[in-house]
């Protein structure tokens, strides 16, 4: 039973475990679930969606097996045709009549299900030809049907508009949670994931997890006078410098940098997060910001950072010619440099024994003279899930870079 | 199970939507432990105590930090007392139990009656922190290595998890509990929430000011958004400062009580100024 069901949320792309669906069947053979399909939806998408990423897939999925429960293929438009340009007013009603309205409500909570009111209502619209408004059957504005907009029912089905009355049991609106379907987030958030592998522990900050080991030792030594000793506890000491080329040539992989960039700013377990930028190549200065406004030596990597910290260059590695080899080659009409670009990114990773580039273009782009020098210089990876990985591997692998000595 | 009496159906101080009531009295009833997820301010912590209040169970609640262990919930072994009283001889040490400290998980498998245990951020810890409890909470025992005894719960305890958007959690963890995000609550159901607090609150002030919250909220590359805690206490703050409705239309006094740091706050003005946004500049 709903073993299609099954096959459907994997191939709409729902990591379902098969646990997890076992734990569903076996929760549906427990009687758990109300023989209603809305609970079943809800329930359902409780044991085997865990994260709100796949919920609008789940929906499709759920919609493709249950068929039309949730939505059903009609006009939409054709539909909200008629609830356009309400009657702007709701029907006049006596006190009287709207105590009996008060009565209807409760008895029509009790008498009507969800389920029964849909097949209602698309019923209702399968018949319908035109507009209707102010009525009592038919899907329209302003007046006593169960179904349509700006119009007053107890507990009935809203199709669009904005709610007057707030009693309305269903929008009937399709597919919600596309908005959390954004694949970007998600980017970001794998890219995090891939940068949480970056991570050395190391015994740092406050003395506070006692050494049974070394604290028998001492106290066995001192002749039973006890003496406690305390390690540190273990830390992440990763520190990074992430250097980020903003050049025009850069600017198709805009998107995909800043999803590093706010993956890497919001990962909150480096010890320490250094970032400056750079135009095509870095010369004897760098950039604080993003404009490349507010300059900084390029000396400052050298002094302000030592070896241990490990460097990550983001760029396409694609200039002219001259940008690399040359003095005086910077692409910046105003800018003048002594040493070539090459000679200050030798000096980068002589510093660094731990440093890679990471390459937003395709690996099949890369036969050209400035990247494959400096694809010698650094270890050069895409810029993907997986490039990330393996570049996070070469940065915590314990030997430097020594196929490039 | 809906008619069972002791089901939960939300309680007067918190709204629930039905979907996420049906999940909690699933998640009661197959002991499953729940895994709420959503932004700030949507209610998650408030759901267990919630719970507690309309079961009429005891809430314990385990506060998740960046330098929890999964160890520190079952149980702590007090070493140094035990070294301190074995220098003093003024005890008897022989006893290791009398320096195990039951911790919250730990507390929930050994209390009398049946329990509600609120783990709190999940997500704050180190990521592999989940996995560490995966079999602790699966099958509801742990093993206490002092004693070489095996602890199991009494009464399986009600597991509410909470968890921001921020961190991924591991799939192995996830596969073992229910889901349910939360979203942030719309225009009609914060509205609901609003009356909630402040049931005597003017409607025309309550729908400008939540058109404007909205507004705010969509504003791209705010740190943090402002959300329902925060809504409150600004239409609260508008409400004892006599703010005339009009005002609001213009603009946001007391500003402060929504965005809480310069940079939202210098986002804001330059948005409303029409500066455009920021990103990544080219030349």
């Amino acid at each position: 039973m709903f073993i299609e069901f099954f096959y459907i949320l994997r191939r709409k792309g729902v990591p379902v475990s098969i646990k997890e669906f076992m734990s569903f069947i076996e929760a549906l053979y427990n009687g758990i679930f109300q023989s209603s399909l809305n609970h079943l939806y809800h329930i359902g998408r409780a044991f085997l969606v865990k994260s709100e990423a796949y919920y609008d897939a789940y929906d499709l999925a759920f919609n493709e097996y249950f068929g039309g429960i949730i939505t059903e293929n009609v006009d939409l438009d054709r539909v909200l045709g008629w609830l356009e340009n309400p009657l702007n007013r709701l029907p006049k009603m006596s006190p009287e009549e709207l105590m009996e309205f008060q009565k209807q409500l409760e008895e029509f909570k009790r008498t009507h299900d969800l389920e029964e009111m849909m097949r209602q209502f698309r019923e209702r619209l399968k018949e319908q030809k035109e507009r209707h408004d102010g009525g009592h059957k038919w899907v329209g504005t302003g007046g006593y049907s169960p179904f349509g907009a700006y119009g007053y029912h107890p507990g009935g089905i809203r199709a669009g508009g904005e709610s007057w009355m707030q009693s309305a049991s269903k929008v009937a609106e399709e597919r919600r949670y596309r908005n959390y379907r954004n694949d970007i987030i998600l980017d970001v958030r794998q890219t995090k994931m891939a940068l949480k592998k970056l991570r050395e522990l190391k015994r740092e900050g406050s003395e506070e997890e006692l050494d049974i080991e070394e604290t028998i030792d001492k106290t066995a030594k001192e002749g039973g006078e006890i003496e406690l000793v305390f390690n540190r506890s273990r830390e992440n000491s990763v520190r990074i410098i992430l250097l980020m080329d903003t050049g025009g040539s850069m600017l198709p992989y805009t998107e995909l940098c800043e999803k590093l960039f706010s993956a890497a700013t919001q990962a909150n377990h480096f010890k320490e997060f250094r970032y400056f930028f750079f135009h095509n190549c870095i010369y004897q200065d760098m950039y604080e910001d993003i404009a490349n406004y507010k300059n900084v030596p390029t000396e400052k990597l050298f002094s302000l950072f030592n070896k241990n910290y490990k460097l990550i260059f983001v760029g396409d590695a694609r200039m002219a010619y001259s940008e690399l080899f040359d003095v005086n080659g910077c692409i910046d009409y105003f800018s003048t440099n002594d040493k070539s670009g090459l000679e200050w990114l030798a000096r980068i990773r002589d510093h660094f024994p731990h440093s890679v580039w990471l390459n937003p273009t395709h690996r099949n782009f890369w036969g050209h003279y400035t990247v494959d020098t400096i694809g010698k210089l650094f270890p050069m990876f895409e810029l993907t899930i997986d490039g990330l990985k393996d570049a996070i591997k070469a940065l915590t692998s314990r030997t430097k870079n020594l196929m490039h000595q | 199970m809906s008619g069972t009496p002791q089901g939960y159906h939300g309680s007067e101080d918190y709204i629930a939507s039905k979907a996420l009531m049906e999940i909690v009295n699933v998640s009661v009833i197959l002991k499953k432990p729940l895994v709420v997820k959503g932004e700030p301010g949507t209610g998650k912590t408030l759901l267990a105590h919630s719970i507690a209040r309309a079961l009429n169970k005891k809430l314990l609640i385990w506060n998740v930090k960046s330098t929890t262990k999964a160890r520190d919930g079952l149980y702590v072994y007090d070493t140094v007392q035990r070294l301190n009283d074995a220098r003093f001889k003024d005890k008897d040490i022989s006893d290791i139990r009398q320096y195990i400290k039951m911790g919250k998980l730990g507390q929930s498998f050994t209390t009398d009656e049946q329990v509600i245990l609120l783990i709190d951020e999940i997500d704050k810890a180190d990521i592999e922190f989940p996995n560490d409890l995966l079999n602790e909470l699966d099958e509801m025992t742990f093993h206490i290595n002092e004693l070489d005894e095996e602890v199991s719960a009494k009464h399986r305890p009600i597991v509410i998890i909470t968890s921001n958007s921020e961190k991924e959690l591991p799939d192995a963890f996830l596969r073992r509990c229910l889901f349910y995000y939360i979203e942030f609550p719309d225009g009609e159901m914060m509205e609901r929430i609003i009356r909630v607090h402040y049931p005597d609150i003017e409607d025309k002030l309550v729908r400008e000011a939540l058109k404007k919250f909205y507004w705010l909220r969509e504003i791209d590359g705010l740190k943090k958004r402002p959300s329902t805690s925060e809504l409150l206490d600004w239409i609260k703050a508008l409400s004892l400062g006599g703010i005339k409705i009009d005002k609001i239309n213009n603009e946001i006094p007391f500003l402060g009580t929504l965005l809480k740091n310069e940079q939202d706050t210098d986002r804001f003005i330059r948005v409303s100024t029409n500066q455009g946004g920021f990103g990544f500049k080219r030349r």
